[in-house]
C-alpha cells in the first residue's frame, strides 16, 4: 500500500533566510502590507510503502538537522 | 605525496585540483572516480569544487552517501589529510566530517571574487607554510558559502584554535559567522575552505597564495 | 490530414505549402507538416537572410572549420583549434528570462561540444531597455542569474561579455550568447550522417512537450484548447545533465566510437536527424517508440519537435554499439538506439513498423524558397529621440560623471561577479582587467583573446558604418590585449525583413560587416540570425553582434586596461575623428539619432591596431584601452579605475572641446599608458598626442583652466551605478 506523503522543508527559526527576507521586503513594494515572518523552503513529494521510514529519510538525507526543520505530512 | 582528487559527475573544479596538486614538488595527483571505493592508496584526498550531483536538493547532501565517499570517511577517521574546496567543504560538513553548514549567500547569489584572508591559524597541517597573521589572495566563488554553526560549537571552534583561515577585514563576501572561511576538524587532519586555492597557484591568474595550503599538506604529511 | 489553413498557422505561406505537397507528391501528414514547417521557419532555413550572408568572406588562412557545421574554428597553432559560436536565445528570454538565459547557454555549449571541442569559455551579449524600467530590471536581473546559474554549475567558466540599456529593447529584450571550445584539429567530429545500417543513437535527457507551443494547432482532439498547460512553451535547462552529456560526449569521440555527433536545438530530432542526413547524402529512419519520454501519451509529431534540452544524435557502428551505451551509463546518461541510416536519402519516422512520415532529406533541408528582400532606406527616422537625462549645459565634470553612471558606461562587475570567470583554470584576463578577455593555451605561452561587441544605436544611425564600427570595436579590443584577429562570428537581430526598412538596415549592416572583414582579412566562421524582433513599440535596434577571436603568442604579456605605474606618460593614439551625434553624451542629452555617422577609414584604423598590438606584445606599453562610448575622458576614467590610481591631462582649448572629450568614433582611438620613450616609438607608427601624465588620487583635467578634478572615490561611485540593480 503506496502512501502519497509531502515534506516541508524550511529553514531553522533564527537562521538567516535570505530568500526569506528577499520576499518579505518586496511584497510593500507591490502594494501588500501587513506580511511578515516570510521564510522560504522546499517541498518535497514522493510515494513510499513504509511511511515510518520517512522521519530517518529526512534527518539522513531530505533535510539538514543543523540549519533545517521538517515536517511530514501524509494522506492515506 | 600523492594527492587523490574526488572527481563526482558534476565536479567542476576537479581538474584545476589536479593541477594545483601537481605543482607540489615531489607530487603526484591522480583522479578518484565517485562510483569507485578504492582509493588506490593515496596519501591525501582533495575533495574540489563543482556541484557533485547537481545539488538541486541542498549542497553536497546526495555526495557524501558515495562509494567513493564513504572510504574517504574511513580515511580521515583513520588520520588521513582531506581537504574540501567549496562544494568539497559543504560535502565535508554534510558528511560529519566537519562542524557546522554552508548556507546560501546573504545576498542570494553567485559571487566570483578575488578576495584577502586572513591565517589564523599557521603550523598546522593545511597551514605549515603559512605564518599566523598572514594575508591570501584567493578567489571565491559559490552561491552557498555562508558558514555556520550554533553558537555553543563557534565558541568550541575559536577556543581549539580550529579556526584556520578568516575572511580579512571587510572582505566577507557571504555573511560568514565570525568571518569565518575554513574550519579544521578536532583532529585536524580535515580542513575545508570556500575559497579556491587552486585558482591561486598560478603568477598569471595574480597570485599564488593558494599554492601554500597544497604545499603544507605535502610538509605536513613528510 | 492538415489543412493548409493549419499550414499557415504553423507559419509557412500558403505557396510554401503548395511547394512541400509538390515536393513529396502528396499533402502532407501531422507529422510531416510538423517537421516541415519547422524545417522551413526563418529560424531554420534563413529564409529572408542566406542570400544575403552569402556576401561575407568565409576564407581565411587560419580557418579551421567554416560556416555549416554546429559551430565554426580556427586554427590556433601546435595542432589546437579554437572553436566559437554566438546564437540568440532572445524570444525564449522574453518569455522566461531566467530559463530562457540558461538554456541559451546551454544550446550553445552543445554546439561546441557537438563538434568535439571542450568548452572553454561563454561571454553574453544582453540588451535591455532602460534600468529605469521594472520590466527591464526583471528582466536584467533573471537573465544574469540564468546564464549564472548554467555556466556556473557545467563548469565553464563566463570571461566576458556586454550589455547594453536602450529604449527600443523595452518590449523586446536581446539575449546572446557565444561559447569558445578547445579541441585538438585531427579530433574535430562531423554531423554528416554516413555507413548505411549505422545506428542512429539518441542520448541525454528525456524528452518531453518543452517548447512545441507554435505547434500546437497540430494537436488532435483529446489534448484540445483546455489543455495548453499540457504543452509547456518554456524549456527548462537542467546543466548537470548537460555537464553529464558533455563529458560522456567527450569520452565517447576519445574513444573513437562516433561516425557523426549533433546537438538537438531548435526544432529538435526533426532539424538535427535531416540536417545529418543532409550532410551524409543518407537517409534516416527515425522510430519515436524508442525515444525515451518524460510524459505519457505523446503523439509522434510532438516527439518529432520537441525542444527539450540536453540531448544529443550519433552516429555509430553496430558493433560499438554496447561499448557506446556503457560509456553512456558510467556517466549515467540515457542512451537508446532510435533508428538507422539508410539509402533512402528519406527522413522516415516510424512508430514501432508503423510508418508515420517519410520526407525527401533535401526537399527539408535545401528547398525551402529562398527571398529577395525589398530594400528601401527610411525617409525619416525610425527610432524616437531618447528621453533627456542631462541638460545641454552641464559642465565638463557633470557631464564625466554623468557619463561613467550611465547604464552603457558603468562596471560590469555587478554582473560579471555572478559568474565564474576563473574555472578551468586558463583565465589570464578576467572581465575588466583588459579589453578581450585572455586565456591561456595548454603547453605554449601563447593564448587567445576574444571580445563580443555591437552598439545597436550607432547601427540604428548608420547601418553600414555602425556594423563596421562593432567590427572595428571587437578588434580594437583584440588590440589592447595583444591579440591578432583570427575569425569572427556573429548573431544578425533585427526586426522584421519583411519591412523594406528594416530590409535596408540588414542589407546595409551585412554589407559593412563584409567590407570590415575583408578589410581586416577576417574571415566570418558561422553565426546566426534573430528576425522579427519588434513589438507594437516598433522594431529593435537593429543589433549586429560580433564575436571575435585572436591570438597572442605570450600570455604573460596580454594587455591591460587600467593604469599601472606612476609617472607614465598617458596618450591619445590612433587616427581618432569623435564626434558626438549618435554618441552616449547625445543620448543622455536627448537628442534625435543622426542620418549617418562619420565614414572611417578602415585601412587606417587597422594599420593604428597593428601598432597598438605590436606595442603590448612587445610589453612597451603599461596599458592600452580603447576609446569606445562616452569618447575619450571616459575611456582616461575607465584607466585610472582599472588601475586605482589617479592621472593629470592636459587637452587643447577650443569650440570642439566637448567633442574632443566625449565625442566617438568606436575602435579607432586608444588611450594608453607607458614610458616617455616607449609612446615615442609608438608614435613613429601611429598618430598620437600626449595628454598627460598617471600619478595621484584624482583625474585632473586642464584646458587653459582646471575642467576637471574628482578624486578615484568619487568616479567610483559613480562608476558603480549597477550594482543597486542586483541589491
Amino acid at each position: 500500500m503506496t502512501t502519497r506523503a509531502r515534506v516541508l522543508v524550511r529553514p531553522k527559526a533564527g537562521i538567516l533566510d535570505p530568500q526569506g527576507v528577499a520576499v518579505e521586503r518586496a511584497l510593500p513594494a507591490l502594494g501588500f502590507e501587513g506580511v511578515a515572518n516570510v521564510h522560504v523552503g522546499r517541498l518535497i513529494e514522493l510515494d513510499i510503502d513504509e511511511p515510518s521510514q520517512l522521519p530517518a529519510i529526512c534527518e539522513k538525507l531530505l533535510a539538514n538537522p543543523l540549519i533545517e526543520d521538517f515536517e511530514i505530512v501524509s494522506e492515506p | 605525496m600523492r594527492f587523490g582528487v574526488v572527481r563526482f559527475p558534476g565536479s567542476c573544479d576537479d581538474v584545476d585540483a589536479l593541477l594545483a596538486c601537481q605543482r607540489v614538488p615531489g607530487a603526484s595527483a591522480q583522479l578518484l572516480w565517485h562510483g569507485d571505493a578504492d582509493l588506490h592508496g593515496v596519501e591525501a584526498v582533495v575533495i574540489p569544487g563543482g556541484f557533485s550531483y547537481g545539488d538541486y536538493l541542498r549542497v553536497g547532501a546526495i555526495a557524501r552517501f558515495s562509494p567513493v565517499m564513504e572510504s574517504v570517511i574511513r580515511f580521515a577517521e583513520a588520520g588521513g589529510l582531506v581537504l574540501g574546496i567549496c562544494n568539497g567543504f559543504q560535502v565535508l560538513c554534510e558528511a560529519g566530517l566537519l562542524p557546522g553548514a554552508l548556507l546560501p549567500n546573504v545576498n542570494r547569489r553567485f559571487i566570483c571574487r578575488q578576495v584577502n584572508v586572513e591565517v589564523v591559524r599557521a603550523r598546522m597541517p593545511f597551514s605549515a607554510d603559512m605564518a599566523d597573521g598572514e594575508v591570501l589572495s584567493i578567489p571565491v566563488k559559490h552561491t552557498s558559502g555562508r558558514y555556520y554553526a550554533p553558537a555553543a560549537v563557534l565558541e568550541s571552534l575559536e577556543a581549539d584554535g580550529q579556526i584556520v583561515l578568516r575572511y580579512a577585514h571587510d572582505a566577507n563576501p557571504n555573511g560568514s559567522s565570525n568571518d569565518i572561511a575554513g574550519v579544521t576538524n578536532a583532529a585536524g587532519n580535515v580542513f575545508g575552505l570556500m575559497p579556491h586555492p587552486e585558482h591561486a597557484v598560478e603568477p598569471l591568474s595574480g597570485s599564488v597564495d593558494g599554492l601554500k595550503i597544497f604545499t603544507s599538506m605535502a610538509h605536513a604529511h613528510g | 490530414m492538415p489543412t493548409v489553413e493549419q499550414a499557415v498557422a504553423l507559419g509557412l505561406t500558403p505557396g510554401e505549402y503548395e511547394l512541400i505537397v509538390e515536393k513529396i507528391g502528396r499533402q502532407p501528414n501531422a507529422v510531416e507538416l510538423a517537421v516541415f514547417s519547422l524545417m522551413w521557419s526563418e529560424h531554420c532555413a534563413y529564409k529572408h537572410s542566406k542570400k544575403l550572408l552569402r556576401s561575407l568572406p568565409t576564407e581565411g588562412p587560419r580557418l579551421a572549420l567554416g560556416p555549416g557545421e554546429n559551430a565554426g574554428a580556427v586554427d590556433v597553432g601546435d595542432g589546437w583549434v579554437v572553436a566559437f559560436k554566438v546564437e540568440s536565445h532572445n524570444h525564449p528570454s522574453a518569455v522566461e528570462p531566467f530559463q530562457g538565459a540558461a538554456t541559451g547557454v546551454g544550446g550553445i555549449l552543445r554546439d561546441i561540444f557537438a563538434i568535439g571541442a571542450r568548452p572553454i569559455a561563454i561571454l553574453d551579449s544582453l540588451r535591455f531597455g532602460e534600468p529605469s524600467s521594472p520590466r527591464s530590471r526583471y528582466l536584467l536581473d533573471h537573465a544574469v542569474g540564468g546564464i549564472g546559474h548554467y555556466g556556473n554549475s557545467v563548469g565553464v567558466p563566463t570571461i566576458g561579455g556586454e550589455v547594453y540599456f536602450e529604449g527600443p529593447y523595452e518590449q523586446n529584450c536581446l539575449v546572446n550568447a557565444m561559447a569558445l571550445g578547445l579541441a585538438r584539429a585531427d579530433s574535430l567530429i562531423r554531423s554528416a550522417a554516413t555507413g548505411i545500417g549505422n545506428a542512429l543513437v539518441l542520448f541525454g535527457a528525456s524528452t518531453g512537450r518543452d517548447g512545441i507551443g507554435g505547434a500546437s494547432v497540430l494537436a488532435s482532439a483529446e489534448l484540445g484548447a483546455g489543455d495548453d498547460d499540457k504543452r509547456p512553451t518554456v524549456q527548462v535547462g537542467d546543466p548537470f545533465a548537460e555537464k553529464k552529456l558533455l563529458e560522456c560526449s567527450l569520452e565517447l569521440l576519445e574513444r573513437g566510437l562516433l561516425v557523426a555527433l549533433q546537438d538537438l536545438g531548435a526544432a529538435g530530432l526533426s532539424s538535427s536527424s535531416a540536417e545529418m542526413a543532409s550532410k551524409g547524402e543518407v537517409g534516416l529512419d527515425v522510430d519515436v517508440a524508442r525515444v525515451p519520454l518524460r510524459e505519457a501519451g505523446m503523439e509522434p509529431w510532438e516527439i518529432m519537435v520537441s525542444e527539450s534540452q540536453e540531448r544529443m544524435l550519433c552516429v555509430v557502428e553496430p558493433s560499438q554499439l554496447d561499448e557506446l551505451l556503457a560509456v553512456c551509463e558510467k556517466w549515467e546518461v540515457d542512451a537508446s538506439a532510435i533508428g538507422a541510416v539508410t539509402d533512402t536519402r528519406a527522413l522516415r519516422v516510424f512508430v514501432g513498423d508503423e510508418i508515420v512520415g517519410e520526407m525527401p532529406v533535401p526537399a527539408l533541408v535545401d528547398d525551402c524558397p529562398l527571398y529577395d528582400l525589398t530594400v528601401e532606406p527610411p525617409a525619416a527616422g525610425l527610432y524616437p529621440a531618447p528621453p533627456p537625462v542631462l541638460v545641454a549645459d552641464a559642465s565638463p565634470q557633470e557631464v564625466l560623471l554623468a557619463l561613467i553612471a550611465a547604464p552603457n558606461i558603468a562596471s560590469r562587475l555587478p554582473l560579471f561577479e555572478q559568474y565564474d570567470s576563473l574555472v578551468q583554470s586558463r583565465t589570464v584576463r578576467r572581465p575588466e582587467q583588459a579589453d578581450a578577455a585572455v586565456l591561456a593555451l595548454p603547453e605554449t605561452p601563447r593564448g587567445i583573446a576574444v571580445s563580443i561587441d555591437g552598439s545597436g544605436r550607432r547601427v540604428a544611425c548608420d547601418p553600414y558604418t555602425g556594423a563596421i564600427e562593432a567590427v572595428l570595436e571587437c578588434t580594437a579590443n583584440l588590440a589592447c590585449a595583444g591579440a591578432e584577429p583570427l575569425g569572427l562570428t556573429n548573431c544578425l537581430n533585427f526586426g522584421n525583413p519583411e519591412k523594406p526598412h528594416i530590409a535596408w538596415q540588414l542589407t546595409e549592416a551585412i554589407r559593412g560587416l563584409g567590407d570590415a572583414c575583408r578589410a581586416f582579412d577576417v574571415p566570418v566562421v558561422g553565426g546566426n540570425v534573430s528576425l522579427y524582433n519588434e513589438s507594437s513599440d516598433g522594431p529593435i535596434y537593429p543589433t549586429p553582434v560580433v564575436g571575435i577571436v585572436g591570438e597572442l603568442p605570450d600570455v604573460a604579456r596580454a594587455g591591460r586596461s587600467g593604469f599601472t605605474r606612476a609617472g607614465d606618460a598617458v596618450a591619445l593614439a590612433g587616427p581618432f575623428a569623435p564626434s558626438l551625434p549618435g554618441s552616449e553624451l547625445a543620448k543622455l542629452r536627448g537628442d534625435e539619432l543622426p542620418a549617418g555617422l562619420a565614414q572611417i577609414d578602415v585601412a587606417a584604423v587597422r594599420t593604428a591596431q597593428q601598432a597598438i598590438r605590436d606595442a603590448v606584445r612587445a610589453g612597451e606599453l603599461s596599458s592600452a584601452h580603447d576609446v569606445a562610448e562616452g569618447g575619450l575622458l571616459v575611456a582616461v576614467a575607465e584607466s585610472c579605475l582599472g588601475g586605482a590610481i589617479g592621472a593629470t591631462i592636459e587637452v587643447g582649448a577650443g569650440d570642439e572641446l566637448m567633442q574632443t572629450l566625449f565625442g566617438e568614433s568606436l575602435g579607432s582611438g586608444f588611450v594608453v599608458s607607458g614610458s616617455q620613450d616607449a609612446l615615442r616609438r609608438l608614435g613613429e607608427r601611429v598618430s598620437l598626442d600626449i595628454l598627460g601624465t598617471v600619478g595621484g588620487e584624482s583625474l585632473v583635467l586642464t584646458s587653459s583652466e582646471l575642467l576637471i578634478d574628482v578624486t578615484l572615490d568619487e568616479l567610483r561611485a559613480a562608476h558603480g551605478a549597477l550594482a543597486p540593480l542586483f541589491a
